[in-house]
């Protein structure tokens, strides 16, 4: 018996109906009666003095209610923003985390740095007021690039960070590593840049604080992808309220990608001034803003080798990383190119030995933080570029190379050489799907036909895994976590039948209340348009780790199994109360409860209703019918995939065309196909901007940031991408009870390197990302 | 402060404003019309498209004194009589939108771009479609759901 709407459905989200009539509720979109406007005055230097703030005329502005420097917010005991990952150097130290202010004290580190909060009656006069505060600045000489940073002689950003080092990490065996190198037949070598991207989804941030002076209760609502750990660290490290009196509201949030984890200067800034003037406070950054301060990612130099048998079997890897983590450390910053990278460099492959060091330098620019993908599509796009590199050299087809070098799929669970445990997988299928679903065998033809019309044709693929779900608990705080990172959920039953459902997951497109809804459908019989999802406000739900790393159906979903489970529990005592048997005999299936071998049954629904009015009720039973679970997983989930990239470049103009796009992902189990397929829509989408066209530019001179409007920045847009072909394998995830893998990020990261393989097989040059046409033309025609 | 006199959404609409006051400023805080989104500050994003006297615009390049005597409609003037509109239909049964804060720009972009080609190719799609940004969908959806609402639309 299956049920309509549920696991396995295409169901259309119940969310949408708000959204396409312009009735949702974005931040903006929120005013409180009294409300004020926050603006902030940021640095228009890289790197500079603040020798003092004038801020007399400002305040006499007209509609000026108060301006706050760094220096008013400390005297207050407010704390600096943490980071929340610790990582431990080569050496055994922790890593150098500088103290970070919401607002700035005695020095500005990259352009747009928070200097002083103006609060006015209107955001006009807020702007205009801002313009009349004097700051002195003693301008310093600013480093953007990473390797120059941790060069010597390199500008001192932090008296913390001797060198701009953050940290020296390593993982894996070095010793064992070198002596492969030492037997290889071959070892193939690549430099690799991971160019620095700006996440830039749709909705800017936005912050609106609200203080109610009765109860001493603070509101803060925000564009947060985990309102429940953005309270915490509120209020474990900055002390701006006590939990209790704290409360983070995120409601409908337009994109994250990542860059709304993070616990924002302007979020904490906002709720602290909303105190101090009694007044709501809104603050809504614009784009400009968006892109010099919302968290960049990636920003890796990389060099990498491989070593190969004579016989094409790998031996062993070797990758050196220099990771950009900005100016100041944001909330995740140190787990993206450590324990979310390294950990991922043994790909789909058997690979005997392992070692990779990352150093991470602080520089003049934006924080660079988790990114969709956040550290997995860096992995992936070292181990895929040397892949296909390697193959070259090799003289195999690189789609050869790898299905020679794949974990077969009877060795599960796999420990690889870098501290994980791959629990499932079947790579050679979903690469031979790809393979069909592009007509690989037929590429040569078209490769001929393409060149007779003075075209270059290419052909590139990446076989990418990733870890999601990042837990348990327990193995990520031994790694330097400084959080749990399981979930939790209620499922409440109201009298009439409707459903609640509080999930701690935060959906800022993902299309959770349908998903979720469908869950519940499926396992209780409800009608999923008697589901209601309730998520983003820490009153309302227990508490909530949010949502990144594709964790939310893995994590979150599994929660409110785990509370399903319970409810079912009960009923079966109620509905062996009420049909007098032994609970023993009680079966449920989709919320039918029936007496084994009779014809007697109870919905659900009329449970539920006896459990509110349990007039006639089993005597030792709570009334009532809403659970409660927290979930931590056993295990990391392993997506896993290939996709083929299919281009065509006129060399005359560098331009790249993507003529075709097969993807073939292992996502575990489906709960809906249809949200599946857009977001692997979308996360190709983002990692064909990088690999062609976005790229975070800082002027190297002054730290000025060149890309910081959609004028400069190229963000991908409809007529830059083609239609895709997208097809799932399935091997269900062993280590939790839906099965299932997660799929937010799996496009993103696999994209670039296929893309990037695609380009390289046309040109037959290396070349880094965007692959633009002018970089493109310029290593066609420079010889 | 200058008074400025329009119809949005059938109503007539009359209020003081300062000249610099943007369309989008006059809809989203004046008439409290939310659906109209911002997106960016370059007139790049498209997410604050609206349709003056059945044109689409970008109402964040555009005064709100310009558009005195115009007949604006945004996206919550867009379904009538409480069914949705082809296009809104569309999108929803195509999954043609994720986060949906760049929606409304392009449910009323895409019933501009139907207006001007009733039977528009991917290609055309996706070429008038080159003004407003998604960065959820990968746009696959969205020309789905415009070549779909284009067929019920009768093209």
């Amino acid at each position: 018996m299956s049920v309509e709407n549920g696991i396995g459905a295409p169901v259309r989200r119940k969310e949408d109906q708000r959204f396409i009539t312009g009735n949702g509720h974005y931040l903006d979109d929120m005013n409180k009666v009294g409300q004020a406007y926050g603006y902030f005055l940021r640095s228009p230097h890289a790197f500079a003095k603040i020798k003092g703030i004038d801020l007399n005329a400002a305040k006499a502005a007209p509609g000026v209610v108060d301006i706050f420097t760094g220096q008013d917010m400390v005297a207050d005991g407010i704390g600096g923003l943490i980071c929340g990952w610790g990582i431990t150097s080569k050496d055994g130290t922790p890593h150098k985390a500088p103290p970070h202010n919401s607002l700035a004290v005695d020095a500005v580190r990259h352009v747009g740095d928070q200097v002083a909060f103006v609060v006015a009656e209107t955001l006009q006069q807020a702007k205009d007021a801002a313009e009349l505060i004097e700051v002195d600045y003693e301008p310093l000489t600013p480093v953007t690039n990473i390797a120059k940073a941790l060069a010597p002689g390199a500008p001192q950003i932090h008296e913390e960070a001797p060198g701009n080092l953050c940290f020296d990490w390593e993982l894996g065996d070095k010793a064992a590593t070198d002596t492969a190198f030492a037997k290889a037949a071959h070892v193939t070598k690549l430099d690799l840049v991971n160019n620095r991207l700006s996440p830039n989804p749709m909705e800017p941030r936005a912050a609106l604080g609200d203080y109610d002076a009765g109860t001493g209760e603070l509101t803060l609502y925000t564009t947060s992808q985990n309102p429940h750990v953005a309270r915490l660290i509120m209020s474990a490290f900055l002390a701006i309220a006590p939990e209790n009196k704290l409360r983070v509201v995120a409601p409908d949030v337009g994109g994250g990608f990542g860059s709304k984890i993070f616990v924002y200067a302007e979020e904490t800034t906002t709720i602290w001034a909303a105190k101090k003037v009694n007044r709501p406070v809104k603050w809504t950054s614009d784009r400009s803003e968006a892109f010099l301060t919302d968290a960049h990612g990636r920003d890796h130099v990389t060099h990498a080798e491989l070593a190969t048998d004579a016989d094409g079997k790998i031996l062993g890897f070797k990758v050196s990383t220099k990771a950009n983590m900005g100016a100041y450390l944001s909330t995740f910053a140190s787990a993206v190119p450590t324990y979310l990278y390294g950990t991922l460099l043994s790909g789909q492959y058997k690979i005997p030995s392992i070692y990779c060091e990352v150093q991470a330098g602080f520089t003049n620019t934006t924080a660079v933080d988790a990114y969709r993908g956040a550290g997995r599509p860096e992995a992936t796009y070292v181990v895929e570029r040397i892949m296909d590199t390697a193959a070259r050299d090799l003289n195999m087809d690189p789609t050869e190379f790898r299905l020679k070098n794949f974990i077969p799929s009877d060795a599960y669970p796999y420990e690889t050489p870098v501290i994980m445990t791959y629990d499932a997988g079947d790579y050679a299928t979903a690469m031979n799907m790809a393979k069909d679903m592009i007509d690989y065998s037929g590429f040569t033809a078209r490769k001929a036909k393409s060149e007779a019309n003075g075209k270059l044709r290419g052909i590139g693929s990446a076989a990418y895994i990733e870890a999601c779900g990042i837990a348990p608990s327990a193995a990520v705080g031994s790694l330097g976590a400084g959080v749990g990172l399981w979930e939790s959920a209620e499922v409440r039953f109201n009298p009439t039948g409707s459903v609640t459902v509080f999930t701690g997951s935060h959906s800022h497109g993902q299309g959770h209340e349908t998903t979720f809804a469908q869950i519940i459908s499926d396992k209780l019989g409800v009608d999923i348009n008697s589901v209601e999802v309730v998520h983003g406000d820490t009153d309302k739900v227990p508490f909530g780790m949010g949502t990144y790393g594709s964790r939310s159906l893995a994590v979150g979903g599994s929660a409110i199994v785990k509370a399903v489970d319970k409810i079912v529990e009960k009923s079966k005592k109620i509905a062996a109360h009420l049909m007098e048997a032994s609970v023993e005999d009680i079966e449920h299936e989709h919320g039918v409860f029936s007496v084994a071998g009779t014809d007697k049954k109870l919905t659900m629904g009329e449970i539920a209703f006896a459990a509110y009015v349990p007039h006639n009720y089993p005597a030792d039973l709570e009334p009532g019918m809403a659970e409660n679970a927290f979930y931590d997983p056993l295990n990391f989930t392993f997506p896993a995939g290939t996709h083929i990239a299919e281009v065509e470049i006129d060399p005359a103009t560098g331009v790249v065309e993507i003529v075709d796009w097969a993807a073939a992902d292992d996502f575990g189990n489906i709960i809906n196909p249809m949200i599946v397929e857009g977001q692997v829509h979308g996360g190709v989408a983002q990692g064909i901007g990088q690999a062609l066209l976005e790229g975070v530019q800082y002027d190297e001179e002054s730290g000025q940031l060149l890309t910081g409007s959609y004028m400069d920045y190229c963000m991908p847009r409809a007529d830059n991408l083609p239609s895709f072909r997208i097809a799932t394998t399935n091997t269900p995830c062993p280590s939790n009870p839906l099965g299932v893998k997660g799929c937010g990020e799996a496009g993103a990261i696999a994209a670039p390197a296929a893309l990037m393989n695609a380009i390289v097989n046309a040109i037959g040059r290396d070349i880094d990302m965007p692959a633009t046409p002018e970089k493109v033309w310029r290593a066609i025609n420079t010889h | 402060m200058t008074t400025v006199s329009m119809t949005v959404n059938g109503k007539k609409v009359s209020a003081d404003v300062a000249p610099n006051t943007l369309l989008v400023q006059f809809i989203r805080e004046n008439l409290r019309l939310t659906g109209t989104h911002v997106g960016c500050d370059t007139s790049q994003c498209g997410a604050c498209t609206v349709h003056v006297n059945g044109d689409s615009v970008k109402s964040c390049t555009m005064l709100a004194l310009q558009a005195e005597g115009a007949e604006v409609k945004t996206i919550e003037g867009l379904a009538a009589n409480g069914e949705l509109h082809p296009m809104q239909a569309a999108f929803k049964e195509n999954h043609g939108l994720q986060c949906g804060f760049c929606t409304p720009g392009m449910i009323m972009s895409a019933v501009d771009l139907v207006k001007r080609n009733p039977n528009p190719s991917e290609e055309t799609i996706r070429t008038e479609l080159e003004g407003n940004i998604c960065r959820c969908t990968g746009y696959h959806n969205i020309v789905k759901s415009v070549k779909s609402a284009a067929e019920n639309m009768g093209g």
